[in-house]
């Protein structure tokens, strides 16, 4: 069973590559799978009906089942169980996919483009059907099902140049896939209260199941609708004649013989342990006798075909449900009967029809005339299948109806005007089902009035062997039907025994089946032959609701809530999104602390100290202030006194560690915005400053309001003692830091900080992009050598406004080319008026030592205030100092690593404490302490979370070398290029280096 | 435990501060916006650790309560240096909306608009097309992309 299984995909899969190397023929190959397949399943068949059906897995004497545990703390299970109702339907799967397949490789060109992936998905679909009804868990079925449902849309969308196909592709999948959704809610409610999803077992405890009383019916209604959407059963069955639109043998094959079957074999699984739940009958013989009818009197309004015989499959599913759905045993063995027969049948007429297509170049019976003299062979064929569907003797379609006719004459002796309704029904329904194959074989072949014969070329043999065969099989099973009722027989055992015992036969004697049958015949005959007045009264009449019409309605209607909803939501303006979460962030928190009753603080104090009272002031006069502020650098130096003040407030609570990174973090944010900003002008606002004013003070007051409440409650809330009690005490055994802060971040936490210096790294990354655009602009610039003097930065001129200012100007240029050590490396580079010699002096006296300081703090930060974020922070203002000084050769000078380097640096090293700690049998970032002593120096510790902080220090440097390459250098770079380029066209040509400039 | 009012108060300006300036269309008022917000955070985190106590740095005989609580210290510690890579980043959109577009402005999103006035008719869905009754046709006959049926919906609009 896996192996049939696992071959039907694994071909598919590999198909095409094959088809790439031998074409259409490749078809053969493929065909080959399932008919090996079907001879496998002939050749054990007495394994699955000799079985007792009923029988558990492990009981002796069970069908042969498979089962594998797939996930099983969600108790999945690949369970796979081969009992007859599942070999009756892998007859078709196998055998007519077998004989489809065959047939493609006449039936498509040879040089179609598509073939392979269609030919794949073909084979694929046969081993998803498989798959489906050979399952034996619900989860496991439904997967299946919905893989048939996929290939399905894929393989009715196979011209996908067209439009039809396209359309009907996706209807087929919405309608069968919403089912499928209802059915999947079904599925998990009987799951659930049954405790399992093994059918065999839900069906043996089918009893105890139902006691569960309400429940169930409802699952078994979800269930029911996959069915039915599957099935394509009113008020679902638009689809079916839809999805003609796919090449005739995927009609043949999955529209006719197998996957609406998924349907019919479901209602079959469950009918009986369930077909006594509440809305079984209603459902299953109210659709079913309503698509029966709605089908056979759409077939005869046809002149398509292949719309005949999909109206026709409409029709005959309907049929199929109602029997197989009316639980009984002798409607069971006539339902299984015409599964099979009709699989025969319609995938013989579909074969046909796309013989006729492509011989003829349409199926329009308008125009097809004189067939039948044309191509004798191929009437013959299409007359069997026109004639079983039709229900004639001596064909299997006619004993299948006729044991059909004998179960519902039973039903209605039992049970009254029901009965009598449903086998009027199932006698009308078949009257129409005689006029449209009569339809059918009259459209398609007779000799017309008035029409010329059509031109036809004529069939290859290896064309016509598939049809051929089914008829065949038709016939010998029509005569012999004894085959067909020991296949089926078990199943239909599985119901309790009716008054007589029935056999499919077909000769019963003069019952009243048979004459049913004949008042079928007669009046089917009466019905084509007036078809001219039964299609004017059927042109009059409009009374049935086109339910194509209605779909595209519900869709449409759907489209216009989607779009109104999303106009209404997704404006595309950031303020209204904020808006809409900082209100939702208010009111919640709000509504719930009124309602919830929060507690209130113990005590309440105004301050600390009075130095933190006097903090806060100017903390939030710093904040106010930024409202006013109209210039941006004003603006700028207001929130940066708030985080000055902010960082007073630390120290005074006792967070040295905060305190010096507050503001160590301020100055740097300081340079780096008044770098970036400078080319953007003065003034805030170049239009009218935003509207609103008023509600955006209410929502920013609101939520300031909202969090003093939030932070209050929550600590009111607080009755634990604070984890952080240990830490002290962790950090400094385990740890081996006095630093707890420190050993929080490199040790105790590390993860989060890992993931923190992750976030600096993209956010350098993310900066430098934006302002290199052309990768991270990691090249090292040119030598300082190479640099002419004064060269950089001569955009900014100082124009001498008085004497004095002329002076300085002079002092500065000559300075500038006197030919000793510089103070630093590359000032000479700098426009002279940009350069301070003051400035110099002290940047080479101070970043040594705070390059040497900010070592410092990174070491010692285990222990003391510090760490690699300070020391970093210290490291990049000694850069800045640099930058600010000397410019951007000079900053360059200063960084013979770039930032690109020190960043993956600073991560591997971070990474490194990460995994080699588990090379040496410990866990991810565990820390080991080393003590040694060395002469002189004494005893020392070192604990190797201290590379994780090295990392943490490097990622730190790359960030702010980021920052001052992208906003100070390159920036300074591009506006020196504007200028000279202003320069030259106004005539203004400058001296091109210093030296010039003073000698002149 | 005990509430310290000016640490909450300063919190609730800063945020309220904040919220007001990310409500801008102003790009760098926004920017300053998110800068207090985060102060406020950091504010809030340090207020839970409790009133002022010793400098976090372990010794021998100190009872850990009198410590000021060192776990939102770590988590202050990470969020001051995170806020300013993000400070950076937002600079950098900045600069590049000033280059590129001369402004400083959160612009609204075009395509969101259009796609809440587009028009519910669309041919892919809606055009009517005949009845085919063969699959044979050639394939010049038979083509319609999406791309033509979208020129027709534009033109039937």
């Amino acid at each position: 069973m896996l192996i049939v299984l696992t071959l039907l995909f694994a071909v598919a899969f590999v198909a095409p590559l094959i088809f790439r190397k031998l074409g259409r023929s490749t078809f053969y190959i493929l065909a080959a799978v399932p008919a090996a397949g079907f001879v496998w399943l002939i050749a054990t068949f007495g394994n699955y009906t000799n079985a007792n059906q009923k029988a558990l897995d492990g009981a002796p004497n069970a069908p042969p089942s498979v089962v594998i545990d797939w996930v099983p703390g969600l108790q999945l299970q690949l369970a796979f169980r081969m009992d007859t109702l599942a070999a009756v339907l892998c007859i078709l799967i196998l055998g007519v996919g077998a004989l489809v397949l065959f047939y493609c490789a006449r039936y498509f060109k040879a040089d179609d483009p598509d073939i392979g992936p269609f030919g794949a998905q073909l084979l694929a679909f046969s081993g998803a059907m498989f798959g489906l009804v050979t399952a034996d868990d619900l989860i496991l079925m439904y997967i299946f099902w919905e893989l048939t449902s996929v290939l399905s849309y894929l393989l009715i969308g196979y011209a996908r140049h067209r439009l039809s196909a396209r359309r009907s592709a996706l209807q087929a999948l919405m309608v069968t896939t919403f089912g499928g959704l209802a059915m999947l809610v079904g599925i998990l409610m009987i799951g659930q209260t049954a405790g399992t999803y093994r059918i065999s077992e839900i069906l043996a405890n089918a009893s105890s199941i139902l006691a569960y009383g309400q429940i169930i019916d409802i699952a078994i209604l979800l269930i029911l609708v996959g069915a039915i959407s599957k099935s394509a059963l009113v008020p679902f069955h638009f689809w079916l004649p839809a999805a003609m639109a796919a090449p005739t043998p995927v009609s043949a094959y999955l529209h006719a013989a197998a996957m609406v079957k998924a349907g019919i074999y479901l209602i079959a699984l469950l009918s009986p342990g369930f077909s006594s739940t509440e809305y079984w009958h209603p459902v299953v013989l109210g659709l079913g006798l309503l698509t029966m009818l709605v089908g056979g009197w759409q077939a005869l309004r046809q002149h398509d075909l292949k719309l005949i015989l999909a109206y026709g499959t409409v029709s005959q599913l309907g049929f199929l449900t109602l029997v197989v759905g009316l639980g009984s045993q002798e409607a069971a063995l006539a339902g299984l009967g015409l599964l099979l027969a009709h699989g025969f049948f319609k995938a013989t007429l579909f074969l046909v029809v796309g013989i006729i297509d492509h011989q003829a170049g349409t199926r329009d019976i308008r125009e097809l005339s004189h067939l039948y003299r044309k191509a004798p062979k191929l009437f013959a064929v299409a007359l069997v299948g026109a004639a079983s569907m039709a229900g004639l003797p001596p064909l299997l379609g006619f004993v299948a109806k006729e044991s059909v006719y004998e179960a519902f004459i039973h039903r209605e002796e039992a049970s009254g005007w029901v009965g009598g309704l449903l086998l009027a029904g199932i006698v009308i329904g078949s009257i129409l089902t005689f006029a449209y194959s009569a339809r059918f074989i009259w459209g398609g072949f007779a000799a017309k009035p008035g029409l010329a014969a059509i031109d036809f070329k004529p069939v290859p043999w290896a064309f016509l062997a598939a049809p051929a065969i089914l008829a065949v099989a038709t016939l010998l099973f029509g005569l012999w039907p004894v085959p067909v009722e020991e296949a089926v027989e078990p199943y239909a055992e599985l119901f309790p025994l009716d008054t007589v015992a029935t056999h499919l036969a077909l000769w019963h004697g003069l019952t009243p089946a048979l004459g049913l049958t004949g008042i079928t015949l007669a009046a089917g005959v009466a019905l084509f032959l007036l078809r001219t007045p039964v299609a004017a009264f059927q042109a009059k009449i409009h009374f049935i609701p086109d339910a194509d019409r209605i779909y595209r309605g519900i869709i449409g209607v759907l489209d216009e809530v989607a779009i109104w909803v999303t106009g209404r939501t997704q404006r595309g303006s950031l303020v209204f999104y904020l808006c809409v979460i900082l209100v939702v962030a208010i009111v919640t928190p709000l509504t719930a602390v009124v309602l919830m009753d929060a507690p209130l603080p113990e005590s309440l104090v105004w301050f600390d100290t009075p130095a933190q009272a006097i903090a806060g002031l100017i903390v939030a006069a710093g904040a106010l202030g930024a409202i006013r502020a109209n210039k941006r650098f004003m603006a700028v130096l207001m929130v940066s006194v708030t985080g000055y003040g902010l960082a007073f407030i630390f120290a005074i609570q006792g967070a040295p560690d905060l305190a010096l990174t507050q503001l160590l973090v301020e100055t740097i944010s300081l340079v780096a915005i008044v770098l970036a900003l400078r080319s953007l002008p003065a003034r805030l606002w170049l239009r009218t400053p935003g509207r609103f004013k008023l509600l955006r003070a209410i929502i920013g007051a609101g939520f300031g309001l909202t969090m003093i409440v939030i932070a209050m409650t929550a600590m009111a809330a607080r009755t634990a003692d604070p984890i952080s009690l240990a830490l002290p005490k962790l950090a400094y055994e385990d740890g081996g830091g006095r630093n707890i802060v420190n050993v929080i971040l490199v040790d105790i936490r590390a993860w989060d900080t890992f993931g923190e210096i992750s976030v600096l790294a993209l956010a350098a990354t993310g900066v430098a992009s934006l302002i290199f655009i052309r990768g991270r602009g990691d090249k090292r610039p040119q030598s300082v050598d190479a640099v002419a003097s004064g060269s950089v930065g001569r955009g900014y001129e100082m124009v001498a406004h008085s004497d004095r200012e002329a002076a300085a100007l002079a002092t500065a240029r000559k300075f500038a080319v006197v030919p000793r050590d510089a103070w630093l490396v590359a000032g000479r580079t700098l426009a002279p008026e940009r350069r301070s010699i003051i400035f110099e002096v002290i940047t080479r006296l101070l970043f040594h030592s705070v390059m040497i300081f900010s070592v410092y703090l990174l070491l010692a930060g285990h222990n003391l205030p510090g760490g690699g974020f300070a020391g970093g922070l210290l490291a990049g203002i000694a850069l800045t100092i640099r930058y600010l000084a000397g410019g951007r050769v000079e900053l360059a000078e200063a960084t013979p690593i770039s930032a690109g380097l020190l960043l993956g640096l600073g991560l591997a090293a971070a990474s490194l404490t990460a995994v080699v700690p588990l090379f040496l049998g410990g866990q991810v970032f565990q820390s080991a302490i080393i003590e040694f002593s060395l002469p002189v120096f004494g005893d020392h510790k070192f604990v190797t979370s201290t590379i994780f902080d090295i990392g943490v220090y490097l990622v730190v440097v790359g960030l702010v070398l980021d920052v001052l390459r992208s906003f100070g250098s390159e920036i300074d770079e591009r506006s020196e290029e504007r200028t000279s380029r202003g320069r030259k066209t106004s005539e203004l040509h400058p001296p091109a280096t210093i030296e010039e400039e003073v000698s002149s | 435990m005990t509430v310290n009012l000016t640490l909450l108060l300063v919190m609730g300006v800063l945020f309220a501060v904040g919220v007001y300036l990310i409500l801008e269309r102003s790009l760098t008022r926004v920017m300053l916006g998110l800068m207090l917000i985060t102060n406020g955070a950091n504010l809030l985190l340090l207020s839970t650790g409790g009133p002022a106590g010793l400098a976090p740095i372990f010794g021998m005989d100190v009872p850990a309560e009198t410590y000021s609580d060192p776990l939102p210290q770590a988590l202050i510690l990470t969020s001051i240096v995170i806020s300013f890579a993000v400070t950076a980043f937002m600079l950098a959109i900045i600069y590049r909306s000033w280059v590129l577009g001369r402004q400083d402005e959160v612009q609204d999103d075009i395509e969101d608009r259009r796609v809440a006035n587009q028009p519910t008719f669309d041919a892919e869905d809606d055009a009517e097309i005949p009845a085919e009754t063969t699959e044979f046709v050639p394939p010049d006959e038979a083509e319609e992309t999406p791309a033509t049926n979208r020129a027709r919906t534009e033109r039937e609009k």
